[in-house]
């Protein structure tokens, strides 16, 4: 489970994040909601430890994690833009963490395989990243992610760069990828309908906190200030 | 209609005759010269021919991977942070770039560590850490640092990032930026005849040696063949580089520099500092090693042999200026071909006025010397040391002013046609005033040049005429520490007329200086 307990960031001068208190449970899928600027993917890369937390803690299972380094957290992070490796090709982005992990070369095969069935791709190993389409490359990210099976799966706006008809149909299927493998997973986004389609519970957040959370009905029902209604409306 | 192709003929003839007269039918006569007397003569010779061919290549190679790995601090911290005295400290780095090679010389001279592989390594270094700054670093800064963020995610250390992600997408600059030193140094003279002594000499050096020296013309012309197979290679590495690293995606448009945190911080602070040091060192004791009593007042004071040293700062300033006026009337020219649209000239001329940058200088200074007796005998004339300088410089003007004519649009001048101008005027209304300021800033160069050139000074200068840093050559190559700290004079002298140069460039507001 994760935790996060009154975290702060700061960058020089400017707080971005301001006391953010946030848990997912295991299996469960928590989306942040919020408009641009609001800090909500400072928020991911503070929980994977590439910004550095000013004050409060991220903590796993209970254990604080501001020793571990980025790179031992186990945590999966899917980027806005995606950030493909553009020397790598289909398989080479895929099996990236499980490379780093130390897995053999048939295992990373046999893995890489399997992740892009996941996403429906099969057969894209050799294909070179710049000659995906939009679609495609949102798929080998979110199979990147998936892949080395991270015990915490973010996602920045999964489904933010593509256009409109292209989202109706990957918001199911990203939905479905991530039930299929009962993940654990915080999902951060500015769309109301996406946050609703991709998760269980969601965080409203509004210039660097969390204002409510809850589920979208509750949410409605209940909402917190005026802020929060217009915001769902 | 018949007059403006007429026109045109005369405004591509002139820098093409300039060109071909000057670069193309020297070098042409040291090929034949060569070729048909290519023979090595003594065994002893053939050994020694072997070992400057080595030694030239080695070198080369070794201070081609000292840059890089030296020179690797600075452009991570430059690249990727943002932090209070970057542009100052990446200004600074480029200082030594546009140092004259005889100054440097001096510099290391007075270091003390003349007549030494160390010394020649380090000047290299010291030159050429700006080059792998500003080619790399720029890339480097403009790498999305998500794929940095991406890569760490999913459980790559800091090195393994660097070793699997960062450095394979900067390969390609790296690779332009270690083909471009390679070629500085493989055609190396001033600092390899100041601090190599008699023991080590580059090809370039014992081209030198062997023409003035000794007299021995065809070995000489055979040294220059292979110097110029060499350096050809590295302008093909370099130009094939170029092409791949234009088609390098997932770049951001502009720069992407963070405040640096943590352990970063003391990182940058160290990578700065260490990299200003190492540049600032050498400068420093050259001045300091210049204030001996007397030192300055010796540069007014006639010498048997050398003559009145400071007049020498008189014959450069004067060849720096018709040696501009010459760039800039060639290189406008030779822009104005380039850029016509659908000329079938442009893209011959564009590569043919690149060459003088890549061949090396001594080769241009020899070649005047063995052809320029055809038609009429030109090898004594004043002329010969502006001519030599503005072929070096003809490429910076054309560099500066191509980009700048090629920003107008085609409609403009389809404006002004319209409104009643003919060809000329549209040139001259449109045209020249828009590019003006780019010439400016080219016929800068061009002077800076011009201050500091020695490779082909070295063959043209008369005994009455020389050029600054030809009387820094004579004084450091005369025993006595008189001469010496007159020496190191000299060169804070050219340094302080250098910089002044170079200010004002940066001052025009150009920016950029030295981008390849």
């Amino acid at each position: 489970m994760l935790g996060v307990h009154d975290v702060s960031v700061a960058f020089g001068a400017t707080t971005v994040l301001r006391s953010v208190n946030l848990t997912v449970a295991d299996g469960e899928t928590v989306a942040v909601l919020g408009p641009s600027g609001s800090g909500k993917s400072t928020l991911l890369r503070a929980i994977a430890g590439l910004v550095p937390v000013a004050s409060g803690s991220v903590t796993w299972d209970g254990d604080d994690l501001a020793a571990i380094p980025t790179h031992l957290r186990d945590f999966g992070l899917m980027f806005q833009g995606y950030a493909l490796f553009p020397h790598r090709d289909v398989a080479g982005n895929v099996g990236f963490g499980l490379e780093m992990a130390g897995a053999s070369d048939g295992e990373v095969s046999k893995r890489v395989a399997t992740a892009l069935e996941w996403v429906g791709l099969s057969g894209f190993e050799e294909r070179p990243v710049a000659e995906l389409s939009g679609g495609e490359k949102q798929r080998v990210a979110l199979a990147r992610t998936l892949a080395p099976e991270p015990r915490l799966v973010m996602l920045d706006e999964p489904l933010g760069a593509l256009d409109r008809a292209l989202r109706e149909r990957l918001v199911i299927d990203t939905r479905r990828v991530l039930r299929a493998r009962e993940v654990t997973a915080l999902i951060v986004t500015h769309d109301r309908e996406e946050a609703a389609a991709l998760s269980d519970r969601m965080a409203l957040m509004r210039d660097g906190t969390i204002v409510q959370s809850g589920t979208l009905d509750e949410l409605l029902a209940q909402p917190a200030d005026e802020w929060v209604r217009d915001f769902l409306d | 209609m018949r007059s403006v192709r007429w026109g045109r003929l005369a405004v591509a003839a002139v820098p093409a005759l300039f060109i071909g007269y000057f670069f193309l039918y020297p070098l042409t006569r040291i090929l034949l010269l060569g070729l048909s007397e290519m023979s090595f003569g003594a065994d002893s010779v053939e050994a020694r021919l072997v070992r400057v061919g080595w030694f030239t290549l080695w070198q080369a190679a070794v201070s081609t991977l000292l840059t890089l790995v030296l020179a690797a601090p600075m452009t991570w911290a430059v690249s990727q942070f943002e932090f209070r005295g970057r542009r100052l400290a990446t200004a600074l780095v480029t200082v030594p770039f546009v140092l004259p090679t005889v100054v440097v010389g001096s510099a290391f001279v007075a270091l003390g560590w003349s007549e030494s592989v160390g010394a020649i390594l380090a000047a290299h270094v010291f030159f050429n850490v700006a080059v792998v700054v500003r080619t790399v670093g720029t890339l480097w800064s403009r790498l999305d640092p998500d794929l940095h963020d991406a890569g760490r995610v999913l459980g790559a250390s800091e090195w393994k990032v660097f070793r699997t992600i960062t450095l394979p997408l900067l390969r390609p600059a790296i690779a332009a930026a270690a083909s471009i030193v390679f070629l500085f140094t493989f055609t190396s003279f001033g600092v390899v005849l100041i601090l190599g002594g008699f023991r080590y000499a580059t090809l370039e050096v014992e081209i030198y040696r062997q023409a003035v020296t000794l007299f021995d013309i065809p070995l000489a012309a055979t040294l220059a063949i292979i110097q110029l197979v060499g350096v050809t290679g590295a302008l093909y590495a370099y130009t094939r580089y170029q092409e791949r690293h234009a088609s390098t995606w997932a770049l951001r448009s502009d720069a992407a520099r963070q405040q640096p945190v943590g352990p970063n911080r003391i990182l940058v602070v160290l990578s700065v500092m260490f990299t200003l040091l190492m540049i600032s060192i050498p400068i420093a004791v050259l001045v300091a090693r210049s204030l001996r009593p007397g030192a300055y007042a010796g540069l007014f004071e006639d010498d048997r042999v050398v003559g009145v040293p400071i007049s020498s700062a008189g014959n450069s300033l004067l060849f720096a200026v018709i040696a501009s006026l010459i760039a800039v009337l060639i290189g406008v020219m030779a822009a104005a071909v380039i850029t016509e649209r659908g000329g079938r000239l442009s893209r011959w001329f564009d590569l043919t006025l690149m060459l003088p940058l890549g061949t090396s200088a001594v080769t241009i200074g020899f070649g005047f010397i063995v052809a320029l007796d055809w038609p009429v005998d030109l090898r004594a004339s004043f002329w010969l040391v502006p001519i030599a300088h503005a072929l070096v410089a003809v490429p910076f003007v054309v560099r500066t002013t191509v980009p700048t004519l090629r920003s107008i649009p085609g409609e403009t001048r389809e404006a002004a046609r319209v409104l009643g101008a003919s060809p000329w005027r549209v040139w001259r209304e449109i045209d020249l005033p828009i590019m003006s300021r780019a010439a400016l800033v080219g016929a800068a160069f061009a002077f800076v040049v011009s201050l500091g050139e020695f490779g082909a000074t070295a063959f043209v200068a008369r005994p009455n005429t020389a050029t600054m840093p030809v009387m820094i050559y004579r004084l450091l190559s005369r025993p006595g520490s008189g001469s010496l700290a007159m020496a190191m004079a000299l060169s804070v002298v050219l340094l302080g007329l250098t910089a002044l140069v170079v200010l004002w460039i940066d001052r025009l507001q150009f920016g950029e200086i030295g981008a390849f």
